[in-house]
C-alpha cells in the first residue's frame, strides 16, 4: 500500500480520511449519485485532479508560476478532438490524436522552458500569461480547423458513446452505459497518473525539484542543473496537462476554447492547488474535488442567500449565484495569508508536531 | 553601476526605422492614417501601463491586478457620463471623469497597497498569488457594483468625428489621446528627472538598500508611487473606454496582457521604456492588423519575443542586474 503511494504518507489521519473518502467516492459516484449531472461532476473531478496535480509539479514542487497549464490541456483536448471530428471513431484514432496533442505539449513545453526559465521567475509568469492568451485565441480564429468559438462535437468510440450498454440488464440498479463505462475508464487513468506523478516527486528527481525551490543557489552550487530539471519539471507537468485535456474532450464529447483554454479555467486550477495545499499532491486532490463541488453546488446555496437578502441594497449583488468567484477569491487571498500551506500543508504540519 | 543603455541609440531607432519600412510598402494617406491610430494606441497603453512599471521598478512588484484599476476607471467614466452628461457637456465632462477616475483609482491603490501587498513584501511567488486573488476580487466586485452587461459610453459630440490632413483621415479622438498621453509622459519624466521626489524614486529604483541606509522611507515613497500608479491605470481605463464607446468588467483583464508585454518590451521599471514600447506595439498592431489581418492576434507576441532575443532584458533597462 505505502508502495504505491511512493512511501509519501499523508500525515494527518483527517487528510487520510478525506483521501479515502474522496477516492471511494468517485469508485462509487455512479451507483451512489445516479443521473448525468453527478457523473459529469464526478469524471470533472477525477480530471481535474490529474491537470491540478500537474500543476502542482510546478507550483508546489520547483516554485515555478506558469499560467500556461490550460494551454496544454487545452492542446490534449484539441489533439483528441480534431481527429474525431473529421470523421475517425475508432480508438486507434482517439490514442493517436491524444498522443499528438501531448508531444506537441512536449515540444511547445520544452520550447518555452528552455526559452524563459532562465529568466527571473516573474518574467517567466508574464510570459506564459502572453502564451496561454494567444493559444486562446489561435482556438478561437483558425476555424478550419478548431471549429472557432463554437468548438467541436463529436461521436467518440461506440464502447463510450451513450447509446451503448455493455450489459442487457441494469447492475446493481445502474444500467451500464458509455458514459459510465468512459467514467471508469478516466478514473482508472486519473488514478494512475496521480500515482505516476507522487511517484516521480517522490523520486531524486522530486527531490531536486523541491531543493531549487527553497534555494536556486544552493542547488546549482551542489553540483544540480536546475535550468535543465526545471525544464524536464515543465515538460512532465504539460505532458500530464495534456493528458488531462484529451480526457476532457472524451468525457464531454465536445471540445471549445472556453472549456479548455480560458483564463477562468487557469485561474480554477490555480484555486485549487493553493487552497488544497501546494507541494502535497494530495491538496491537488482535495483542491480539485473540492472547487468543482463548489463550482455546480455553491451556485444554489448563494441563490438562496440572495433570495434571504432581498431587501437589502448591495447584498443580494453580493450573493448573486454569479458571483461564487468573488468568494473564492477572498478565500484564495485569506489561504495564501493564513495558511500558506492550504488544506493538505496545514494538516500534515498539524501531524508532524503532534 | 554602469548604465550603457543611456547612451545606446539603437533603442530609439527602431520606431523610426519601423515607421520607414511601413511607408514603403503603403500608399502615405494610409500610412499616416495608419500611423496616427498606431501612436494614439500607444499613448492609451502607456496611460495604463506606466504605473505597473514603476510600480515594478521602485518595489518588485508585478500588480497581476493592475488591470482592475483600467476597469475601474472606465467605470466611473460612466457613471460620471450617465450623472452629469445634459448638464455638463464635452471636454469638460471628460476632465470630470479623468479627475474623478484617477481619484477613485489612487484611493483604491492605497486601500490595495495597504490590504494586500505590503504583507507579502520580498515574498515573490506569494507576491503573484495575492495580486492574482487581489485581481480575482476587483474584478468580481466591480460586476457586483456595475453589473457584468456591457455598459455604453457615448464620446462627447466634440470628440467625434476626423479632421481630413493630407489626403487622411485623422480621427479627432485619437489626436486629443495623443495631447493627453505626451502631456502625461512629460509630467511624468519631468517629475522623475527634475524634482527631488523623482530624485528619490529613481534612487531607489537603482538601489533600494542605499536609499533607505541614507535614512528615506522608501515605503512611503512606495506608497505614494502605488497610488500613482493606480491612478494613471484608472486614467488610461476612463481613455479606453471612451475609445471603445463600451465598457465590460473583462476590460482590464483584456488589456492586462498587452500591458504586460509593453511593461516588458520596454525594460521593466523604466517609463522611458515603457512609452518607448508602448508606440512601438501601438505601431506594429495598427501595420501589421492593415497588411497581413490574418497575423494581427499574434503580433505582439511576436515582437516581445523579438525584443527580447535582441534585448534580453528589453528595450532600455533601469539598472545592471
Amino acid at each position: 500500500m505505502m508502495r504505491l503511494l511512493s512511501n509519501d504518507r499523508p500525515g494527518h489521519w483527517l487528510l487520510a480520511l478525506l483521501l479515502v473518502g474522496l477516492l471511494l467516492g468517485l469508485l462509487a459516484a455512479p451507483f451512489l449519485f445516479p443521473g448525468t449531472k453527478a457523473l459529469a461532476v464526478a469524471a470533472r473531478i477525477a480530471i481535474f485532479i490529474v491537470l491540478a496535480a500537474s500543476y502542482d509539479i510546478l507550483l508546489g514542487y520547483t516554485g515555478i508560476v506558469s499560467f500556461a497549464q490550460t494551454t496544454f490541456f487545452g492542446l490534449g483536448a484539441y489533439g483528441a478532438a480534431i481527429p474525431l471530428a473529421l470523421g475517425g471513431g475508432g480508438w486507434a484514432v482517439v490514442a493517436g490524436g491524444a498522443a499528438a496533442g501531448i508531444g506537441v505539449s512536449l515540444v511547445l513545453a520544452l520550447v518555452m522552458a528552455l526559452l524563459s526559465l532562465r529568466v527571473r521567475a516573474i518574467f517567466f509568469s508574464m510570459i506564459t500569461l502572453a502564451i496561454a492568451r494567444f493559444a486562446q485565441v489561435l482556438a478561437a480564429e483558425w476555424r478550419g480547423l478548431t471549429g472557432g468559438e463554437d468548438g467541436l462535437t463529436f461521436t467518440v468510440p461506440r464502447l463510450i458513446s451513450p447509446a451503448f450498454r455493455l450489459f442487457p440488464a441494469p447492475l446493481l440498479g445502474l444500467p451500464i452505459s458509455g458514459p459510465v463505462i468512459a467514467y471508469y475508464l478516466i478514473l482508472a487513468v486519473s488514478l494512475a497518473a496521480f500515482l505516476l506523478m507522487l511517484r516521480m516527486v517522490n523520486s531524486p528527481f522530486g527531490r531536486v525539484l523541491q531543493a531549487i525551490r527553497e534555494n536556486p543557489f544552493r542547488a546549482e552550487a551542489l553540483g544540480y542543473r536546475t535550468i535543465l530539471h526545471r525544464a524536464l519539471a515543465s515538460v512532465l507537468a504539460a505532458g500530464f496537462a495534456a493528458l488531462a485535456g484529451a480526457m476532457m474532450a472524451l468525457q464531454l464529447r465536445y471540445t471549445n476554447p472556453d472549456t479548455t483554454l480560458s483564463f477562468s479555467l487557469m485561474i480554477d486550477i490555480l484555486l485549487m492547488v493553493v487552497i488544497g495545499g501546494m507541494g502535497t499532491l494530495y491538496g491537488a486532490a482535495l483542491g480539485a474535488a473540492l472547487l468543482v463541488l463548489a463550482q455546480y453546488y455553491l451556485e444554489p446555496l448563494l441563490a438562496g442567500l440572495a433570495r434571504l437578502t432581498g431587501g437589502v441594497p448591495v447584498l443580494p449583488a453580493l450573493f448573486d449565484p454569479g458571483r461564487w468567484l468573488l468568494w473564492l477569491g477572498v478565500i484564495f487571498v485569506l489561504v495564501v495569508y493564513f495558511f500558506p500551506a492550504g488544506i493538505a500543508g496545514t494538516l500534515r504540519a498539524r501531524g508532524r508536531a503532534a | 553601476m554602469s548604465r550603457p543603455s543611456q547612451r545606446d541609440p539603437l533603442p530609439y531607432l527602431v520606431l523610426p526605422a519601423l515607421a520607414l519600412a511601413a511607408l514603403a510598402v503603403m500608399s502615405f494617406p494610409a500610412w499616416l492614417t495608419l500611423t496616427v491610430a498606431g501612436i494614439a494606441m500607444g499613448c492609451m497603453l502607456f496611460l495604463a501601463a506606466s504605473g505597473l512599471t514603476l510600480i515594478f521598478g521602485l518595489m518588485d512588484v508585478l500588480n497581476f491586478a493592475h488591470g482592475g484599476f483600467v476597469t475601474l476607471g472606465a467605470f466611473i467614466a460612466v457613471s460620471v457620463v450617465v450623472t452629469w452628461a445634459p448638464a455638463i457637456g464635452g471636454v469638460a465632462l471628460v476632465a470630470l471623469a479623468v479627475l474623478a477616475a484617477a481619484a477613485a483609482g489612487a484611493l483604491l491603490g492605497l486601500v490595495f497597497e495597504r490590504g494586500l501587498i505590503r504583507r507579502v513584501a520580498g515574498a515573490p511567488l506569494r507576491q503573484i498569488l495575492i495580486t492574482m486573488g487581489g485581481a480575482i476580487i476587483l474584478q468580481q466586485a466591480l460586476i457586483v457594483l456595475w453589473g457584468a452587461e456591457p455598459l455604453p459610453l457615448p464620446r462627447p459630440e466634440n470628440l467625434r468625428g476626423s479632421v481630413i490632413f493630407a489626403g487622411a483621415a485623422l480621427e479627432r479622438y485619437r489626436l486629443a489621446v495623443i495631447g493627453l498621453g505626451v502631456v502625461v509622459f512629460a509630467a511624468l519624466a519631468l517629475t522623475l528627472k527634475r524634482t527631488r521626489l523623482g530624485l528619490l524614486v529613481r534612487a531607489a529604483v537603482e538601489n533600494r538598500e542605499m536609499v533607505e541606509s541614507l535614512g528615506f522611507h522608501v515605503d512611503r515613497l512606495f506608497r505614494l508611487v502605488f497610488a500613482a500608479g493606480t491612478a494613471l491605470a484608472a486614467l488610461g481605463g476612463v481613455v479606453w473606454a471612451l475609445h471603445a464607446e463600451m465598457v465590460t468588467a473583462d476590460l482590464g483583464a483584456d488589456i492586462t496582457i498587452l500591458l504586460f508585454i509593453t511593461v516588458i518590451i520596454g525594460g521593466l521599471g523604466s517609463v522611458g521604456g515603457c512609452f518607448l514600447a508602448a508606440l512601438l506595439v501601438g505601431l506594429a498592431d495598427n501595420y501589421v492588423g492593415f497588411l497581413a489581418p490574418k497575423l494581427a492576434l499574434g503580433t505582439d507576441i511576436l515582437l516581445m519575443l523579438i525584443v527580447l532575443l535582441w534585448r534580453p532584458r528589453g528595450l532600455l533597462p533601469v539598472a545592471a542586474p
